[in-house]
């Protein structure tokens, strides 16, 4: 396997299998590079969430490796796994905000999970906030916001804590196309700064707006590569922060 | 120690903020006041039994009871004064006393009525107390009884400790059933913590995965919810402390106007009250113990 030392996520043969069906995900390899900018794409059914469930941790594969962090996470302690969690930010496809915090709470939710403090929170949540364009919505809770409001609140949670990779699942999905692109200006902006960024969507436009991005193309459970770039990527380096 | 006291504490407040802070359930703080409240009295009639029993095992230790059953008056005066004399010589009684005729008859006289007419009178035995230096042992009462039966005849002695054997055989009893009731009423408190820990998880399980994706460790969610039934156990706890503390207050009024001896030995000492005191503090710290527990099993089977 190439580039295995810089590496940050490494799947080789992966499969995966709910209970005693057919595999849903088949054979899965590739490696991402920190910095780069990936998109997941395949029809409805083709394993994508399956796929990002296992970049982000919430589900161990059936068979095969992956190499997280070098380290091999199909053999890491439960224990272990929430310290690799908070290294990974997730944009989960129906947002999954607590529907009990506040705006404010929600995206300040992966610094207090990670121990910080109520004083050390403050500010990078507020900073956040207004990255995103919602300061003015702090308090407000998920039940008040927009669809678009929330998605953005979702991805400030997801980036707060600046993970290394960033895991995006359908996240332009339910906002129009201006919002869709001011997203993904903030993905690419978050990638500018050394996150490696992994967008699971079917639309096909978005694809074009990011030119240096790679794209996994996964068709009925398998990982399209003819040209094995996916698998044994060119040696790439990060973008400078 | 205080110190990992403090730092645990301010990592629960601190873990306290990733879920909304409501009840495990409404009604745990009342279903934990009146477990509470029926541990303390079960706790407390447990104690007040045990020191009965402790009291008037100390009381009759050593003691026994002569009967001289004789009965022509003047034959049985005989016997009672050389029973009396054969008892007074021994190094090992303590204390020999004539109970006297007057306090026997007003001892009888619910049952045999008032005997105004000496000759008609039912005739009674002599008794004298008797109080032995030491335990008594069957081997010592079987030579005290063939040595007294040289000098008085018709005298038989009788252990008082076999006189209230069913006395004390009941009040261990109940003692096992107060011990019983305790262990239950816990059993009872841990199953209500369990049942509402695990409806709590069921009705926050979008938002523990979340978390828990979040990075969140088994820990810092179970201290979530350790915290919640802390406030509510604590609460629960007073309430019922309060509740049963006022129950044995009545009870011990009542129990302390029947004046009767075998109760007198029943009241409560410091250790008791320390001790029914910290039952509140146990059921909040079982309680704690098996909503931590819930959902630490729970969360096993989340990867």
């Amino acid at each position: 396997m190439s580039g295995g030392e810089s590496s940050i996520v490494q799947f080789d043969n992966v499969g995966l299998r709910y209970g005693t069906d057919r595999e849903v995900l088949s054979d899965i390899s590739f490696t991402l590079y920190p910095g780069s900018f990936y998109f997941l794409t395949g029809a409805s059914g083709a394993g994508k969430t399956s796929m990002l469930r296992l970049l982000y941790l919430a589900q161990r594969p059936s068979r095969g490796m992956i190499r997280m962090f070098e380290h091999d996470v199909i053999t890491l302690p439960r224990a272990r796994l929430p310290d690799f969690r908070r290294r990974i930010g997730v944009v989960f496809q129906d947002f999954r905000l607590v529907p009990h915090l506040s705006a404010f709470d929600n995206v300040a939710l992966p610094l207090r999970v990670s121990g910080m403090s109520e004083r050390e929170v403050r500010k990078p949540v507020a900073d956040m906030l207004e990255w995103v364009g919602l300061d003015h919505r702090a308090e407000a809770r998920p039940a008040t916001l927009s669809g678009g409001e929330q998605q953005r609140v979702a991805i400030a949670r997801a980036v707060i804590a600046r993970p290394e990779v960033l895991v995006a699942d359908e996240p332009t999905g339910n906002v129009d196309p201006e919002m869709a692109v001011k997203l993904l200006r903030l993905f690419e902006a978050l990638n500018r700064l050394g996150t490696t960024v992994v967008v699971a969507t079917h639309d096909v436009h978005l694809l074009r707006k990011v030119p240096d991005s790679l794209i996994m193309r996964l068709d009925k459970g398998r990982l399209s590569d003819p040209t094995g770039a996916l698998r044994y990527p060119p040696r790439r380096e990060a973008n400078p922060a | 120690m205080i110190g990992r006291l403090f730092a645990r504490m301010r990592s629960a407040g601190e873990s306290a903020r990733m879920l909304p802070q409501t009840r495990l359930a409404g009604p745990m703080p009342w279903v934990i006041a009146i477990m509470v409240a029926l541990t303390v009295m079960a706790m407390a009639a447990g104690l007040a039994l045990s020191n009965v029993a402790s009291s008037a095992r100390a009381e009759i230790s050593g003691g026994l009871t002569v009967q001289v059953i004789e009965g022509a008056p003047a034959a049985r005066e005989r016997q009672v004064e050389a029973a009396l004399r054969f008892l007074a010589e021994r190094n090992d009684v303590a204390d020999v006393a004539r109970v006297p005729d007057a306090e026997l008859a007003q001892l009888l006289e619910p049952w045999l009525g008032e005997q105004a007419d000496e000759e008609d009178a039912l005739v009674t035995p002599s008794l004298i107390d008797v109080q032995l230096t030491g335990a008594i042992t069957a081997a010592r009462l079987r030579s005290l009884r063939a040595e007294l039966a040289r000098v008085a005849p018709q005298a038989r002695i009788e252990a008082q400790a076999n006189w209230l054997a069913p006395v004390f055989d009941a009040l261990r009893s109940m003692q096992l059933l107060a011990i019983g009731l305790v262990v239950l009423l816990a059993a009872i408190t841990t199953a209500a913590v369990w049942l509402a820990a695990r409806s709590a998880l069921g009705s926050n399980r979008d938002t523990i995965e979340v978390i828990h994706h979040l990075g969140a460790t088994d820990g810092q969610i179970a201290n979530i919810f350790q915290r919640s039934i802390a406030i509510d156990a604590a609460t629960g706890g007073v309430a019922g402390l309060m509740l049963g503390l006022t129950a044995i207050l009545l009870l011990g009024r009542q129990f302390a106007a029947l004046g009767s001896g075998l109760v007198a030995g029943g009241g409560l000492a410091m250790a008791d009250w320390l001790i029914i005191g910290a039952v509140p503090l146990t059921a909040l710290l079982l309680a704690m113990l098996t909503a931590r527990l819930t959902v630490l099993f729970a969360l096993r089977r989340i990867l």
